[in-house]
């Protein structure tokens, strides 16, 4: 402790010990920074409302809960295959139709491309589709459009766009502008322009996206079933509202050995492409 | 490529290329309609669902700030929730990262262990330990708090793992070499090699654990998502609205203080 007040002197200090140079050199944010982190925690932690009486209860119910879901019963696989298919339906046409849409408004959120007003209106759009997460967006759609699938896929072609646009977005800002500017000088059109001197370089990133968002639309899809939006997420939630927690547990190993299954999928194929 | 130049039209693909981009076309266009083909959908609401979401756009306007109070609180309770449950998870994460690094794990058995925690934890989504924890805690701000450190520890052992397995063995090394203790090794040679990695994935992670805490109230488990779930049950829509634009408002905040402290540290 010694030394490492001493490490504010201008004077290099010698000592025959080495001490590790703080991570924050003006001691006083360094300490602020401490005490305000120090003092936020336990007052936060000790006004959690915890109660310990219901904690312990919660003890018993879990060993119930874990009792109840060994072994995991694959009996009604049926439905396990059936929700699965459909999570699967939503997972490809959500990206489908998010990638198509998100290449137009991609275009309209890159600086250099779009105007000023286009600009802000395509930003806007993406930010508001990435704040809100899927299961927000899916309640909305579900009270608009009723229960089922249809309810997913509009769910996550609005998830797809947040994240596809934006990275497409700032693809298309880096993009090589020489291509552009020979292809305009040549006469070219406006859409000439974009298929022959924009998608070529953006092209190798789309398809990236696309197939991340694929395996990212899955992992989601099996989520916003909780809320009604169809799929293996609904599966689920009616088997963990039925207290059936074996017909649960199998639902739950299963999503999790498809989401490795697909990861490592996708994985693939991008690194090929790339 | 020599007859290539002979032609006197220029196309961009050869016809072999031409051809795997048609066969490319034909395949996706095919596993869509066999998509759209047999899922469940009442085609009578497709063509409906415009209309229905500008009816529920139409009643959400304008918002309705009456409960603003109550809504600030839950946004409060919203942030907790993201920082207490970044925080132990971070902590947690350490060891397991270490051993799941192939470069500082004891053994087979724990690289294994490391691994395994790893993938259960980030595979199973937020929600589904939220409903677990739910079930165990009781509803309530700890089943957040539990379940988002859950998902946590997955994501940030991974990428601190992958830090750790990246840095230069040449520090640890020269310890070793000089007779130091395991922990100094650590605290010495490992931590200042991954400390800004570990700064930028735990940042970003509370990013990420500040959205997820925004629907863990829809199944119980405390935080803005309980009056959402509220007023959209009682169908009190100018409510949800405002709702919505908190946590817009909080999202925003979100990236901007992670963005701020990010510009600090690295």
């Amino acid at each position: 402790m010694s030394a490492m007040s001493k490490s504010g002197d201008s004077t290099p200090v010698v000592t025959d010990h080495w001490k590790k140079p703080p991570f924050i050199e003006n001691p006083i944010i360094r300490y602020g920074v401490m005490l305000a982190v120090f003092a936020y925690l336990s007052i936060t932690l000790l006004t959690l409302p915890i109660d310990w009486q219901r904690a312990a209860e919660g003890l018993e119910r879990a060993s119930r809960i874990f009792g109840g879901a060994f072994p995991p019963s694959f009996e009604r696989s049926g439905l396990l295959i059936k929700g699965f298919l459909e999570s699967f339906k939503i997972a490809i046409l959500a990206s489908v139709g998010g990638v198509l849409l998100s290449v137009p408004l991609a275009f309209m959120a890159a600086k250099n491309i779009a105007p000023k007003s286009i600009y802000l209106l395509g930003r806007g759009i993406i930010i508001v589709a990435r704040s809100f997460h899927p299961v927000i967006v899916a309640i909305l759609f579900v009270k608009a459009v009723g229960f089922g699938p249809l309810a997913g896929v509009l769910t996550l072609v609005v998830y797809s766009i947040g994240f596809v646009a934006k990275l497409l977005a700032e693809r298309i800002e880096e993009i090589d502008f020489g291509q552009v500017e020979a292809l305009k000088s040549a006469g070219a059109s406006f859409i000439a322009t974009v298929a022959y001197a924009i998608l070529p370089q953006i092209m190798p990133r789309l398809v990236g996206l696309g197939i991340y968002q694929l395996d990212s639309n899955l992992r989601a899809s099996a989520v916003v079933g909780i809320v009604g939006a169809g799929g293996i997420g609904a599966t689920l939630a009616n088997a963990f509202g039925r207290y059936d927690y074996d017909f649960a547990l199998a639902i739950t190993m299963v999503i999790v050995g498809v989401i490795l299954i697909s990861e490592a999928f996708s994985g693939v194929i991008r690194k090929r492409i790339s | 490529m020599s007859e290539h130049i002979l032609q006197d039209s220029w196309a961009r693909c050869t016809p072999v290329q031409r051809f795997q981009r048609f066969a490319a076309y034909a395949a996706t266009a095919l596993i869509v309609s066999w998509a759209l083909s047999s899922l469940d959908i009442v085609w009578a609401w497709v063509w409906d669902a415009p209309e229905q979401v500008w009816d529920l756009l139409d009643r959400m306007i304008p918002p309705d700030p009456t409960n603003l109070p109550s809504i600030l609180e839950a946004i409060w309770q919203t942030i907790n929730i993201a920082t207490i449950a970044t925080a132990f998870a971070i902590v947690i994460s350490l060891p397991v990262a270490l051993i799941a690094a192939q470069n500082t794990t004891p053994n087979r058995a724990t690289l294994w262990l490391g691994r395994f925690i790893l993938v259960s934890s980030r595979s199973v989504n937020t929600l589904i330990w939220a409903l677990l924890f739910v079930a165990i805690f009781g509803p309530g701000i700890i089943a957040g708090i539990v379940a988002i450190m859950f998902r946590s520890i997955g994501f940030l052992g991974k990428l601190l793992g992958e830090a750790i397995e990246e840095i230069d063995p040449k520090p640890i090394e020269a310890l070793t070499a000089c007779g130091a203790s395991r922990l100094k090794v650590i605290l010495y040679g490992i931590v200042p090699q991954v400390a800004p990695a570990f700064f930028a994935v735990a940042i970003l992670r509370w990013d990420i654990n500040l959205r997820e805490s925004t629907v863990l109230g829809l199944v119980g488990a405390g935080g803005i998502g309980v009056i959402l779930q509220g007023s959209i049950d009682t169908f009190n829509w100018p409510e949800t609205s405002m709702v919505l634009l908190t946590i817009l408002g909080l999202v925003i905040f979100g990236e901007f203080v992670s963005s701020k402290l990010r510009g600090k540290i690295l």
